[in-house]
């Protein structure tokens, strides 16, 4: 199919970036959105136009490096990650406008390339369970319920993309920050430091530049891993409790 | 005990003259003694480092996968000042988040006769008798801590209604010995080491350089002393100065171009490793993994694996006839199925190692009972069928087990597995080959340490499923933090300036590959190069290898190297995030690599794990090995970039298990 993209160009993070136009004949509906990325830049290798900067890496929908805001939409019109996306997904004849994740949080490093180093900051605040390598107990010493074991393992499932913040109309992070925080909740190896992660983190995210959460849900609509909504419920409830606990 | 399995003890080098021979290598590290003792003894030995000391060492960690990762948080723990690197956004995406089936570990808690010494014994045979036997047996030893570990940072593996761990078997073992979480074991194990680092990155212990690639390795009067990095955004050259450097830099499968693995892994920081004194072991043994979604045309950039854990429910067929070959699976009978692989190996089945089923499903496909599009005349396909585990056990279970696998490959191929069987073929996975290291873990250059896939020493010739992720996190975590004390107890070395002439000369190498390649102005992209090269590498030096192809691909990558140095075209600047420049630097070091593993593989005429040579062959074409004349690790020295590689042999000694011809039927 032939196709025109309209694509976000920015040198820099310091340059104005702006949509340019480029035409794209015989894309395969059995590529995948990457790989039709990878076809134009070797047409504007070819012509002596830089190719477009964009991330990626497994390309199996599971690092969290690949993400761009497609026709609008994270990750484009499917749930499930940009390189996890196909061509078939698209109509011969098509326009499509390809811009980097929109946040105040994540800056544009280059052309479609965010920074979401806040994420990890985040995690450094708490989203972690304090254990020394070879402090640990036997594992069969602490049982879980298997229904806490699955719910921790579906949330924990998180891929780190921030199309949760991209999507989110105050660029809130609470779906991200969420997940951790539920994972981690629900096990027991996570309840010694459970009042002072949800306060380090939400302390941190605010930091960041994150907006606060107003329940729209856009963020859990757009999740490639349907991290589902209530994750954020269990984080309001998780700090009310802890802040009645007196931190 | 007769070890001899090959028909005859005639000495062959296919490899003369493309190689110098060298001087015996023996791994000065290796203890001796009774195998379960060798471990403690080593640690008891280990010369220890006093806390207040530890802060004054620095440690370089390349690589935050689950070896560097793990590594780093350790040390980190520990006191040491550490420095991780990573060409990722974040530690949290190295290639370890794909691994999907599982881990291994003797922990024996299905009761079903495992145990250390079985893990062992089925890592080493799995290898086909060309790992170390002392190392192996380190990392049955210390699988189970690794649970207890992962489990404690809050890993959700899968649970029993009991609340205890699930195990599942996995690719050829009998035994239930494998934690998985779901289909995605990789991505949480590695999230916990992330998070352990993510931690000692709070507490000021590691500092992260994300987004910076390692491009030289400076070796100071004798001994590894830091790296030259490129900060990939802004695109300045560092010098990153340290006591020891540790690369955990992962494998380089990506010299095939398309490979399961993730779009950036390369051999960079090895190679530049190679290039600086460190031999490179074992290059040619490749894994190639048997369930992957097939190619499905020229634009494909990538393979993607589909779990091997499918193997335990799902039947291999392909059509009897020819004929059927383009036929509705649905449509064909039972009468006219071939299973290959419960008709060849009945006891076991479709688990079979992995080298095994790939070879089969190769094998079929070449008969030309292929199914699926024919890409270049051949359809290479087989089917992954799961009728009958669904009637068996109910969409539901099936569904539950194994539907996000399922769901991944509809996605991929638009096609529904729930009603029509999984088409799958071979691809290139792993890498067992790697830069050589000593029981320590350290390489042939002092103060250098190799953890993880970017190491030769664990798997042999093909490596068991699960075994990958062990290894990294055994490294990691219990391995290295004691050996590298060893080194470290004779540190902090005496400072060296930026200005040492090591230093000068490795920044300036950089900045010279980093104007050459921008200066080249060519014509073809680095991308068609990388491509090209991995044809030729798949072609000649993926599952079946002959001398004549074997030569012929030496001459096709000698002349596309000379090509890509004058024709290649790298578009952009330095200063600034530049994806051509960062790929023509790693595509360069692999055209180097693909020659010295066709060198290998020449030399190797046996066939061992994933290593089919042609010329080595039982009469009903199985593999054969030749313990009489390769029971060696083949470790490379670099001798120049015009000179022939230099070949020293490490002679494998089991005294714990006897060497025996694999069988499986
Ligand atoms: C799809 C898939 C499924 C798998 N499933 C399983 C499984 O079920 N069980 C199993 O045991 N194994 C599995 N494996 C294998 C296993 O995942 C890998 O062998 C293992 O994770 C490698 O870990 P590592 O830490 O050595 O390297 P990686 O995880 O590859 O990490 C490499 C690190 O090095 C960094 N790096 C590399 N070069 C440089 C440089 N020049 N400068 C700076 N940083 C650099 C990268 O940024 C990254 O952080 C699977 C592999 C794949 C591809
Ligand atoms: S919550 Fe979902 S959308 Fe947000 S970072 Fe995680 S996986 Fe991505
Ligand atoms: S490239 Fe890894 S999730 Fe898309």
């Amino acid at each position: 199919m032939n196709l025109t993209l309209k694509i976000w160009r920015q040198p820099d993070a310091v340059t104005a970036g702006a949509i340019h136009t480029y035409q794209l004949a015989d894309v395969s509906p059995d590529m995948s959105f990457l790989e039709m990325l990878d076809v134009l830049n070797e047409q504007l290798n070819e012509q002596g136009e830089e190719p477009v900067a964009f991330e990626h890496d497994c390309r199996e929908g599971i690092c969290g490096s690949c993400g761009l805001m497609i026709n609008g939409e994270a990750h484009g019109p499917e749930v499930t990650t940009t390189c996890q996306l196909h061509m078939r997904s698209f109509s011969d004849g098509d326009t499509i406008t390809i811009e980097p994740w929109r946040s105040d949080a994540f800056p544009v490093v280059k052309d479609l390339v965010v920074d979401r180093s806040a994420f990890d900051r985040i995690i450094q605040q708490g989203g972690y369970v304090s254990v020394n390598t070879g402090a640990a107990p036997e594992a069969h010493s602490v049982p879980v319920p298997k229904d806490d074991a699955d719910r921790a393992f579906n949330v924990a499932t998180c891929i780190g993309c921030g199309a949760c913040v991209a999507a989110c109309p105050n660029g809130s992070a609470s779906l991200f920050m969420g997940a951790k925080i539920t994972h981690l909740g629900l096990l027991p190896q996570g309840q010694p430091e459970r009042d002072s992660r949800v306060v380090n983190m939400v302390a941190q995210h605010d930091a960041e530049g994150f907006g606060g959460c107003t329940n729209i849900g856009a963020c859990t609509a757009s999740c490639p891993k349907e991290i589902p909504l209530d994750v954020i419920s269990q984080l309001n409830k998780d700090l009310r409790t802890a802040i009645r606990h007196g931190h | 005990m007769k070890v001899t399995t090959g028909p005859s003890s005639e000495s062959f080098d296919d490899a003369a003259g493309y190689y110098t021979p060298g001087e015996p290598l023996v791994d000065t590290k290796a203890p001796t003694g009774p195998i379960s003792e060798r471990w403690s003894t080593r640690q008891f030995e280990a010369r220890l480092v006093n806390p207040a000391n530890r802060r004054k060492l620095d440690v370089i960690i390349v690589g935050t996968g689950l070896a560097g990762a793990s590594a780093a948080a350790t040390m980190g723990e520990a006191g040491y000042n550490v420095k991780s690197f990573c060409y990722q956004d974040s530690p949290r995406r190295a290639h370890s988040i794909a691994a999907q089936g599982g881990i291994n570990a003797a922990k024996n808690y299905k009761e079903d006769g495992d145990s250390v010494h079985r893990l062992f014994y089925d890592t080493v045979k799995g290898g086909d008798y060309r790992s170390r036997e002392s190392n192996v047996y380190r990392l049955a030893e210390v699988s189970a801590s690794i649970i207890d570990q992962c489990v404690a940072q809050g890993v959700p593996f899968a649970r029993e209604y009991g609340g205890l761990l699930d195990n599942r078997s996995f690719g050829g073992v009998q035994v239930s010995r494998t934690f998985y979480a779901r289909g995605q074991t990789g991505q949480q194990l590695l999230i916990g080491a992330y998070q352990a680092l993510e931690r000692q990155i709070a507490a000021g212990t590691v500092s992260m350089y994300s987004r910076h690639e390692m491009l030289e390795l400076i070796v100071a009067d004798g001994k590894a002393r830091g790296i030259i990095a490129r900060d990939m955004v802004t695109g300045e050259i560092e010098t990153h100065l340290a006591d020891v450097v540790v690369l955990a830099s992962g494998g380089y499968g990506n010299v095939f171009y398309l490979s399961t693995n993730a779009m950036g892994s390369n051999v960079t920081a090895a190679w530049r490793a190679h290039r600086k004194g460190a031999y490179m072991a074992n290059p040619c043994y490749t894994q190639i993994h048997p369930t992957c979604i097939p190619v499905s045309g020229s634009h494909q950039s990538k393979l993607t694996l589909m779990s091997e854990s499918l193997r335990n429910d799902g039947r291999i067929w392909v059509p009897k006839n020819q004929a059927d070959c383009e036929k509705d699976p649905r449509e064909i009978p039972e009468e006219d199925r071939d299973y290959y692989l419960e008709r060849i190996y009945p006891s076991f089945g479709n688990l079979v190692p992995r080298d095994i089923a790939s070879r089969a499903a190769k094998n079929v496909c070449d008969e030309g009972r292929g199914v699926g599009p024919e890409v270049e005349g051949v359809r290479r396909g087989v089917y992954l069928d799961f009728a009958e585990a669904t009637e068996r056990l109910g969409k539901d279970a099936v569904a539950a087990k194994y539907g996000n696998l399922f769901d991944m490959y509809a996605r991929i191929t638009g096609e529904d597995p729930y009603s029509v069987p999984m088409r799958i073929y071979p691809a290139v996975h792993y890498v067992m080959g790697g830069l050589w290291v000593d029981y320590d873990l350290q390489s042939t250059i002092p103060g250098l340490f190799v953890t993880g896939e970017a190491n030769f020493s664990d798997h042999g010739a093909n490596r068991l499923g699960a075994s990958a992720l062990m290894q990294g996190l055994a490294d990691g975590y219990f391995v290295l933090p004691h050996t590298i004390r060893d080194y470290l107890a004779d540190g902090p070395f005496e400072p060296i300036a930026e200005d040492h002439p090591a230093v000068v000369e490795a920044r300036e190498s950089v900045r010279s590959r980093i104007d050459h390649f921008l200066s080249v102005n060519g014509t073809r992209s680095v991308d068609s190069y990388h491509r090209e090269l991995g044809n030729i590498m798949w072609e000649y030096c993926g599952m079946e290898r002959s001398e004549d192809g074997l030569k012929k691909a030496i001459d096709l990558i000698r002349t596309l190297k000379d090509d890509f140095y004058r024709n290649v075209k790298v578009l952009g600047a330095a200063e600034t995030m530049n994806q051509s420049l960062e790929k023509a630097g790693r595509v360069a070091d692999f055209i180097e690599l693909g020659e010295l593993m066709c060198i290998d593989a020449l030399n190797r005429r046996e066939s061992c794990g994933g290593h089919f040579r042609a010329e080595s062959q039982t009469e009903d074409g199985e593999a054969l090995r030749h313990d009489d004349q390769y029971a060696y690790v083949a470790a490379w020295e670099w001798a120049g970039a015009d000179a022939a590689p230099i070949l020293h042999k490490e002679d494998l000694v089991y005294t714990a298990i006897e060497m025996k011809q694999r069988s499986y039927k």
